[in-house]
């Protein structure tokens, strides 16, 4: 059973938004991180590009395969986590502790569109 | 489509946990501990696979060598019994059926070990052309279930755990052992670049040995790192490597091809390949990036795309975002600056060898 923090939103494609005040910080979940395997590669958008909900901004590399990030929400990127350039494992040891984007939202009511713990947790059948 | 296979191991699989997976119209595993883990295991120290998927013919007969050596590129009129040849059987414009391996059981007496998702038509092309030759060709993939011991510990792991003495067997070489009271087939071969062995043995021998391996804690490996693990030694895989469209020669196979041969199917084709250049040619890429090419992804030279990447990883026992690729000639010369296109961006990528890593064979 994967691990589903309270107070986070989630998208049907396995990424999380934690929002302070108007900034998210989007990752992928556990679920997500358990599904991929080793990660060893990470690409991520460059700093004040714009994301989009509903739309690509980068990918989680497994060993196997490569899996694209969809943004849940809008935005500018205001930061990417660059410890995940040399060390992308990190978020197969925390996929919630280690975040890739940092965004300023555009538009808060996009969060009424994802869910939240409890749907998520149900999405999964857990 | 058929209804999916499993192996007599299935189960087995299924009890540790494996991430399971369709590979070759068999449920197969892909992983147990993780890709890493299970790839180093190999490595550093010894693994074990189940390759039962693979299919294997035995070809007998008063005309048995004549008949393997016209569907086969390399020459068995010189191989001894108890020994190994790799080649391919190829169509006659050079195209690939299938990559292989024959071990010589005696005179006239042939195995073949084929591709598990090539098993259907590998056994049509054998029996078609197997017509106006005194031959018999039976089809034993239902009977034999395979594993593969691999690893700088597994001669040391057949010794202490499957009571098998391999020591006196070098690279490319098998014997004939009994175990469980019937005949196995024990050859150092495998595919990862690591010393190791495969054995062919009834399902009920076969599982039994996969218990005690696993029993003793020997790492059980999944196609996850089977491919990765072939990949860092630039060992071909069918469908990315060769295929009805790629030929030794552009795979630069052409040292498993005996052109001085009589003659073989595709025999002409490859012999032109070889004397005019073949338009396309494998390749190895190492990019400077961390990015990873992946198969498919196109290959350019300035803006031109010139090819596209036949497998792609980051290596596990090599730090580098690496290729093997299929490439228009000219752009494959060694140190040639190309690059690969990755999602949106384009990294640059150079010409390297294909073997991205030290082999480590008995010879």
């Amino acid at each position: 059973m994967s691990k589903i923090i309270d107070g986070l939103y989630y998208s049907e494609s396995h990424e999380y938004v934690r929002v302070e005040g108007n900034v998210g910080f989007i990752g992928i979940t556990d679920y997500a991180q358990h599904a991929l395997g080793n990660v060893v590669y990470v690409d991520m958008p460059e700093v004040d590009d714009e994301v989009s909900a509903g739309e690509e901004f980068g990918a989680v590399e497994s060993v196997k395969a490569a899996s694209d990030l969809i943004s849940p929400v809008s935005g500018v990127v205001l930061e990417v986590n660059e410890a995940l350039e040399d060390e992308p494992g990190l978020i197969n040891k925390d996929a919630f502790e280690n975040w890739i984007i940092k965004v300023e939202l555009s538009d808060k009511g996009e969060l009424d569109d994802l869910m939240d713990a409890g749907g998520y947790k149900a999405m999964l059948g857990e | 489509m058929a209804d999916i296979k499993q192996t007599c191991l299935h189960s087995h699989h299924v009890s540790l946990g494996a991430l399971m997976s369709p590979f070759g119209g068999f449920d197969m595993p892909i992983q147990y501990a993780g890709i890493v883990e299970e790839h180093n295991a190999v490595r550093n120290a010894v693994g074990v696979f189940d390759v039962s998927h693979m299919g294997e013919v035995r070809i007998t007969g008063p005309q048995a060598e004549r008949f393997v050596n016209h569907i086969f590129t390399n020459d068995v009129s010189t191989l001894e019994t108890g020994k190994i040849l790799y080649g391919m059987m190829l169509y006659p414009d050079g195209g690939t059926v299938d990559d292989l391996l024959v071990y010589k059981m005696g005179e006239n007496d042939f195995f073949l070990v084929i591709n598990a998702a090539n098993i259907d038509k590998d056994v049509a092309w054998i029996n078609e052309h197997a017509e106006g030759y005194d031959v018999s060709v039976a089809h034993q993939s239902d009977y034999y279930g395979q594993l593969a011991v691999q690893g700088p510990e597994s001669e040391a792991t057949l010794r202490d755990v499957l009571h098998i003495d391999a020591a006196d067997l070098v690279f490319y070489t098998f014997k004939c052992v009994e175990c469980g009271g019937e005949q196995v087939i024990v050859s150092r071969t495998g595919y990862t670049g690591e010393d190791g062995f495969e054995i062919y043995a009834s399902h009920a021998v076969i599982v039994a040995m996969w218990e005690a391996l696993i029993a003793a804690g020997v790492q059980p490996c999944g196609l996850g790192c089977r491919d990765t693990l072939r990949f860092e030694v630039g060992l071909p895989l069918y469908g990315d490597e060769l295929s009805a469209e790629i030929s030794p020669v552009m795979a630069t196979l052409s040292m498993f091809v005996k052109l001085d041969k009589e003659e073989f199917i595709g025999k002409d084709a490859c012999a032109q390949q070889k004397a005019e250049g073949s338009a396309k040619k494998l390749v190895g890429l190492e990019l400077k990036d961390k990015a990873i090419p992946r198969h498919g992804y196109e290959v350019l030279q300035g803006d031109k795309v010139v090819g596209y990447v036949t497998t792609g990883y980051r290596g596990i026992s090599v730090d580098k975002s690496l290729a093997m690729a299929l490439v228009d000639r000219e752009a494959g010369a060694l140190d040639n600056e190309l690059s690969v296109r990755i999602r949106k961006k384009v990294f640059p990528a150079v010409v390297v060898k294909k073997r991205f890593y030290k082999k480590s064979y008995k010879k």
